[in-house]
């Protein structure tokens, strides 16, 4: 156990990557055997992950060094800076690690049955696997250039998943718009690193932090990392990708490259008050964060109301959460350096941002799932061509009702805690904010209403008579998300207060961080 | 399929491209280049003789199948050095000062002796299988995709 403890930081990404390196060579001896495999590598991982978050949350910020001889040797004797690939796992990083977790062994659950008359499984496990460490990787890395390597792992990954399908017209498509995106955005992460790096010689995040000039070059590089990360999490004026992405890829995988967007937002937090924090004018960047989540959310609902294709409508609903996310963050960088707001509103909306990524990773996730389970009953996705499906899909309506009650902020869901957040503290800071966010909520409401007479209500009709419930691995895929959904709706105030208020702390709590890996440098 | 002197060209050059991916592959660790490089080295011998021989009769004797297989294997050499070095930490090189390439190279000037580096060589060993069967399998799909066939599964 206290193996497992040291080394839990390594071995969460470890695991899973020898699970996609041996999924081609076991596949050989059966896909029944495959599966277990998969399922059994990715529970010890989650496995790993929660013993893994319950040290954090009791001994603080954990470092693991690859290659030294004790784990928290960042820098090595006779160097003065850290020169190793380090993992550091903080409040926030745990936090993501979790909700890419409980989402990624949900989803591999609901692919086991949806995939299994497919062809290609083999690859498709393997890149589920790196997609998940790619994810996992990026939260925990701290090194720009390793967080590089992890979002273009993820990204790979992502895009060969989504046109999985290669039978539907649009899934290449698809796929094809994803990796473009993440190509442009990755070479503008490595063009910023190369200045950094031209710049101090380090590479580690709290190295650079802790030497931190903020001079004209430093300035470029913050606009390219913030384009490249808002572009990547499917902010307004670069969100062209996710509709197309979302609705094609196939079930288990829109959660998870919707994850792997709220890992980029974790990149966007991450860059902006841990590499950066307190150097810029806070006010101005945090009003840039602010009117892009506005954007989001405003944008993201009006496209959504109109769409009939219903995966392309939940899609654009992702895009609006988004928004809510960016505002609460945004409000709490915008007072980062006035402690009296910051204690009296700022941190509260900054956990209700942060509160809204596992949120909505959830209720998101499963209605995700819950559309495609449809598709793969009745074989579209049109929402004018669905009717009484409530009839012969009774779990799949209930799990429905729930996502789409949670989405809209109805109480007593988990989604009405993190927008109570939200709403309240933005109020004090600017009051129209937290209206045009409750004028969102109530459009998304309406939205749903929509999704829900369309598809479930109405008599039986003639050509679904047939229809039926769909497998129970699928069931069970969307039963993890509704029972961590109704958990965290029943205990708001518990979530918050053990794992959302460190993941806020370790934002706000720059020197923490910095002082993890250059605290023995004066 | 063309003609008969690129054929027999490239039956002879096919021996020295892969020696020279392999010296790649092997040096990596003391000269530029490494795992990576050497592979595709090794994959343009590949190409050199699918463009000579036609994808249909290169397809006999390199099956996607078996790529596969060694493609894997690599990865799992090289993620099996990292988790070798566990009983220390993740990526420990746990081999140098030990016979199999354990020798410390002295600091500067040097003319590079092979026998150091611990697992890092062994890591590009694995690297270089990766790449290479994975380049080539790539490589053969396309050009049988080319000719409008389909791969196994």
């Amino acid at each position: 156990m206290e193996f497992l403890t040291v080394h839990s930081p390594a071995l969460v990404v470890a695991v899973p990557l020898l699970a996609a390196f041996i999924t081609p060579l076991i596949s050989r001896i059966g896909n029944k055997f495959r599966d277990t495999v998969n399922v059994t590598f990715l529970s010890f991982a989650a496995f790993l992950m929660a013993v893994l978050a319950v040290d954090i949350y009791t001994s603080g910020t954990r470092i693991y060094t690859f290659g030294a001889t004790v784990p928290e040797l960042a820098i090595p004797e006779h160097y003065m800076v850290p020169v190793r690939i380090i993992f550091q796992v903080d409040g926030i990083s745990i936090f993501m690690g979790l909700t890419t977790t409980v989402v990624a062994l949900a989803a591999l659950v609901y692919s086991l049955q949806f995939v299994k008359d497919e062809t290609g499984q083999d690859r498709f496990y393997s890149l589920f696997m790196i997609l998940y460490v790619g994810m996992v990787g990026l939260e925990f890395t701290g090194d720009m250039f390793n967080m590089f390597v992890f979002l273009e792992i993820l990204s790979i990954a992502g895009a060969g998943l989504a046109s999985y399908r290669v039978n539907l017209a649009d899934a290449v498509e698809g796929g094809f718009k994803y990796i473009v995106i993440s190509a442009i955005s990755a070479l503008l992460v490595l063009f910023a690193i190369g200045i950094l790096y031209g710049e101090y010689n380090l590479l580690s995040i709290a190295a650079l932090a802790h030497n931190m000039q903020f001079t004209t070059l430093d300035m470029i590089a913050l606009a390219l990392l913030g384009i490249a990360f808002v572009m990547k999490l499917a902010g307004v004026p670069l969100h062209m990708w996710a509709p197309d992405t979302y609705a094609v890829a196939p079930a288990g995988i829109t959660p998870m490259i919707y994850t792997s967007s709220a890992a980029s937002m974790y990149a966007l937090y991450r860059i902006t008050f841990t590499l950066y924090g307190g150097h810029f004018d806070t006010t101005a960047i945090g009003w840039i964060v602010i009117i892009l989540g506005v954007l989001s959310m405003f944008i993201g609902v009006m496209m959504a109301i109109h769409q009939t294709d219903i995966k392309r409508l939940m899609a654009y609903h992702a895009i609006s959460q988004s928004g809510y996310m960016l505002l609460g963050v945004g409000v709490g960088l915008a007072v980062l350096t006035d402690p009296v707001a910051l204690a009296a509103y700022g941190r509260d909306a900054m956990n209700g941002g942060i509160f809204h990524i596992i949120n909505n990773a959830l209720y998101k996730g499963m209605l995700f799932l819950t559309a495609e389970a449809i598709f793969f009953r009745i074989g579209t996705r049109d929402l004018n061509r669905m009717g009484g499906l409530g009839h012969n899909m009774k779990w799949t309506t209930i799990f429905f009702i729930i996502g789409a009650l949670a989405i809209s902020g109805i109480p007593p869901f988990n989604g009405f805690a993190s927008k109570l957040l939200i709403y309240e503290s933005v109020f004090r800071f600017n009051p129209l904010l937290s209206v045009i966010a409750m004028f969102v909520s109530l459009v998304t409401l309406a939205s749903f209403t929509k999704v829900f007479y369309s598809a479930f209500t109405g008599p039986e009709m003639s050509a679904y008579k047939e229809v039926r419930e769909v497998p129970k691995s699928m069931l069970i895929g969307m039963g993890v998300m509704a029972a961590a959904i109704i958990f965290f709706s029943i205990f708001p105030g518990l979530v918050v207060n053990t794992i959302v208020a460190p993941a806020t702390n370790a934002l706000i709590d720059q020197a923490s961080y910095i002082n993890g890996v250059m605290g023995a440098v004066p | 399929m063309l003609s008969k002197i690129v054929r027999t060209i490239s039956d002879q050059l096919i021996l020295f491209i892969l020696i020279y991916g392999l010296y790649i592959i092997i040096h990596g660790h003391v000269t530029p280049g490494g795992g990576f490089q050497g592979g595709a080295v090794i994959a343009s011998g590949v190409v050199m003789m699918i463009v000579a021989f036609g994808s249909g009769e290169i397809k006999k004797s390199l099956r996607e199948r078996h790529l596969s297989v060694v493609e894997s294997s690599g990865a799992l050499i090289f993620i099996g050095m990292a988790f070798a070095g566990m009983g220390t930490l993740f990526f420990y090189n746990f081999l140098v000062g030990t016979p199999v390439f354990g020798g410390i190279p002295p600091t500067g000037p040097n003319p590079g002796d092979v026998w150091t580096g611990g697992v890092i060589p062994l890591m590009n060993f694995g690297v270089g299988l990766k790449v290479s069967a994975g380049l080539s399998a790539v490589i053969l799909a396309m050009a049988l995709f080319s000719r409008g066939e389909e791969t196994e599964e």
